[in-house]
């Protein structure tokens, strides 16, 4: 017998005393926050995305340049890589103000290595959908948020989130998303705590999160 | 019981001591009880101030439990459903039936690779199956990526907690570490190195990235796969899963048989009570999901490892059963006056605490000393119960084990006999307080560290001792000082994760200023 029809035969011995049928239990009970207003629901979204120590911005559809710019030069970023599907006026103040914008292709007309990503500083990309209650941000590495790899190595990343685009509770993302395309959620910057507890910011993931919310 | 086969105690713990001849030394290590007492403190305040901001708590907890029952009493459909979502999605499933054929596939695999290392997430089901060492053994060297992982296996150490592995260690002991291991197995630390947990982290980043980035296989666990889509989740803080998830060309997932979710909405279940109890977060900074392979995105060949090891076993015991509902938050070692004593190794397993009393014999059988002292290792209070996120019973479960242990030793001994007598006390709840009061009196009266009886245990408690009880039973204790517990905020940065990784970043959200 094979490794699989075995481990099945186990399992439908060790079930026989189960008379129901899958998925008799009903549609699957969904449990969320009620959200209120749209308007409480953004401002609970940058309360919680500040208690991660992520720093938030808002601004109008004309700011977004000057924002990401802004964040870009407090960390002090000289290469930002830019997502193919990027909106070309969000990094526009940032070349202006001196940085070196990279997209992700190599010489050879490939994408970039993991070591070329690693000399990049920081990345600026869109979002799929927010969460107030948990102030994470989700992305579907959509053309506008590159390859999974883009947001991982640089030590900044500075994401831009349309306010309609925040939801209120987890649910209301998880009914959003597309489950065939790599999900990466994102509550503050990459931390630890593993030394006695005490919190320290970056260990693998950019260190520093910057989240511009444009309404 | 049906004959179904256990899983075997793995060879580093078949000659563990009893987990309370264990727990002696542990109890003696003074500076690992205060290192426990403070991480168990903090992460309790942590999770009770992230749990009492979800209304509908006690909802989530039975969603959760049905999605995880519905799962489990259907396993075998919704695994022939999760293999043929992963297959159409271009990755490769295997089957094992116990550790020696799970650590072959990956062995295998790495081989195929003509590679002499793999990067790995912390993973826990990969521990319990020992594939460090089946790899070493094959000559593949394989790093350990996690913060508190590396600490341990830099420090020829075992893991003590589910969540923080290294919470018996402190930055003094893990300075010492890096500076005198990790130049021997890649990047030294840097000659200045302090004890200052920032400079530890980038020590270890520095460390590890350069593996990270020349790594060609990676292993994981899975949080969560679900049966629906095809869709694993790894749960996380520091970034290093996202980092074996993302740059390796290959990616391997050993995922326990009983980690499978019926549908992509049960997520929405999971999302909330997992970091909520876990670490006491809102959210944990990074959660990956992927569903086979994505052309120009990450791996391009996935492997998925699915594991019995016991589980079958645990499975076609009725009562037993709902330990597979576990989820690996933790939260039940960090409420019990037992783990927070005694730390994680003295429970001889990858599962220590609560979780682990009763699921090691439940997985393993009662044929080892350790397997059948632990559903022992504990007072029966229930915090561990209240505190789990998927409602395991772990204390019916454990007195049920007892029974269990005491049913099968032969009458023939002075102890066994005694034992039936242990079993009656603690098979009731108003027998085990009445005692418990007994106990408590007497400790009163007696002043001493140790005492020779226990009301209705007898003849037990000359074999072995049996620390004072103290002037309150812990029941009495938590209805008086529960109130008082959320107090320690101040050090709330406690930041642990899961089965399978770790959900280390604990965030400081806790505290309204967010310092
Ligand atoms: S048994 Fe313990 S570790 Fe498992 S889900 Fe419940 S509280 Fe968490």
């Amino acid at each position: 017998m094979s490794s699989r029809e075995e481990i099945l035969a186990r399992l439908r011995l060790a079930t026989g005393d189960v008379t129901s049928r899958p998925g008799e239990r009903g549609p699957v009970p969904v449990s969320a926050a009620t959200a209120g207003a749209a308007q409480d629901t953004l401002e609970l979204f940058v309360k919680t995305v500040t208690d991660y120590r992520a720093s938030v911005g808002r601004c109008t559809p004309e700011q977004v340049g000057a924002e990401v710019a802004a964040a870009l030069v407090r960390a002090r970023a000289h290469t930002v890589l830019v997502p193919p599907g990027l909106e070309t006026s969000w990094v526009a103040r940032a070349r202006d103000a001196g940085l070196r914008l990279r997209a992700d292709e190599a010489e050879d007309g490939g994408p970039l290595t993991a070591h070329e990503l690693d000399g990049i500083d920081a990345v600026v990309t869109g979002a799929r959908v927010a969460v107030a209650t948990t102030g994470t941000i989700v992305l579907d590495h959509a053309p506008d948020q590159g390859r999974r790899a883009l947001t991982l190595v640089p030590d900044q990343h500075v994401c831009v989130v349309r306010a309609d685009q925040v939801v209120h509770d987890v649910p209301d993302a998880v009914a959003l998303l597309d489950p065939a395309r790599p999900l990466t959620w994102v509550s503050g910057p990459s931390a630890t705590s593993d030394i006695e507890l005490d919190r320290v910011e970056g260990v693998h993931g950019p260190r520093t999160l910057d989240v511009i919310v444009v309404c | 019981m049906t004959d179904l086969p256990a899983q075997e105690t793995s060879p580093t713990f078949l000659g563990m001591p009893s987990f309370q001849h264990a727990a002696e030394a542990a109890l003696a290590d003074t500076q690992q009880r205060r290192n426990l007492a403070h991480a168990t403190a903090t992460i309790r305040a942590k999770r009770a101030a992230a749990v009492g901001e979800v209304d509908g708590w006690e909802d989530l907890r039975l969603a959760g439990a049905a999605a995880k029952d519905e799962a489990l009493h259907h396993l075998p459909h919704y695994l022939e459903q999760l293999e043929a979502a992963l297959t159409a999605r271009g990755a490769t499933v295997h089957w094992a039936r116990d550790a020696d054929e799970a650590n072959q596939v990956v062995v295998d695999l790495a081989r195929a690779k003509a590679t002499d290392e793999v990067v790995k997430v912390k993973s826990m089901a990969t521990q319990e199956i020992e594939l460090n060492e089946a790899l070493e053994a094959a000559g593949i060297a394989a790093w350990e990526t996690d913060l508190a992982e590396l600490i341990v296996q830099l420090g020829e150490d075992r893991p003590s907690h589910i969540l923080v592995p290294a919470i018996h260690r402190n930055r003094a002991e893990i300075r010492e570490i890096f500076a005198r291991r990790m130049g021997a197995v890649g990047r030294a630390a840097p000659d200045d190195l302090t004890d200052e947990p920032a400079r530890l982290a980038e020590a270890a980043r520095l460390h590890l990235r350069e593996k990270f980035l020349r790594a060609r296989v990676a292993v994981t666990g899975a949080n969560f796969a679900v049966a629906e889509t095809g869709t694993l989740v790894v749960v996380e803080s520091e970034g290093n899963g996202r980092m074996c998830l993302t740059l390796p060309e290959t990616l391997i997932t050993v995922v326990g048989i009983e980690k499978v979710l019926p549908t992509f909405a049960d997520l929405s279940t999971m999302l909330q009570l997992l970091p909520r109890s876990s670490t006491g977060e809102r959210m944990n900074p990074y959660t990956s999901m992927w569903t086979g392979v994505t052309p120009g995105d990450g791996p391009q060949e996935v492997h998925v490892v699915l594991l019995d090891n016991g589980r079958s076993r645990v499975l076609a015991d009725e009562a037993g059963r709902e330990a597979l509902r576990c989820i690996r938050c933790s939260a039940c070692l960090n409420v019990c006056p037992v783990y927070e004593r005694t730390g994680g190794h003295a429970y001889g397993s990858v599962y220590p605490g609560p979780i682990g009393a009763v699921l090691n014999p439940l997985l393993r059988g009662t044929s080892s000393e350790v397997d059948r002292s632990l559903p022992y290792a504990s007072s029966l209070c229930g915090a561990c119960f209240e505190a789990c996120p998927v409602r395991i019973d772990i204390p019916s479960l454990l007195v049920r084990l007892r029974t269990q242990v005491v049913d099968e030793a032969s009458g023939r001994s002075a102890e066994a006999a005694s034992m039936k007598a242990a079993a009656w006390v603690f098979g009731d709840h108003r027998r085990l307080e009445a005692a418990q009061r007994a106990a408590t009196l007497g400790g009163r009266l007696l002043g001493d560290r140790t005492i020779r009886s226990l009301p209705g245990l007898g003849a037990w408690t000359q074999a072995r001792d049996v620390p004072t009880p103290p002037t309150e039973t812990f029941r009495q204790w938590w209805a008086r000082t529960h109130g008082d517990d959320e107090g320690d905020l101040d050090d709330a940065r406690g930041q642990p994760v899961v089965e399978e990784q770790d959900l280390g970043g604990a965030g400081p959200h806790t505290r309204q200023e967010g310092s």
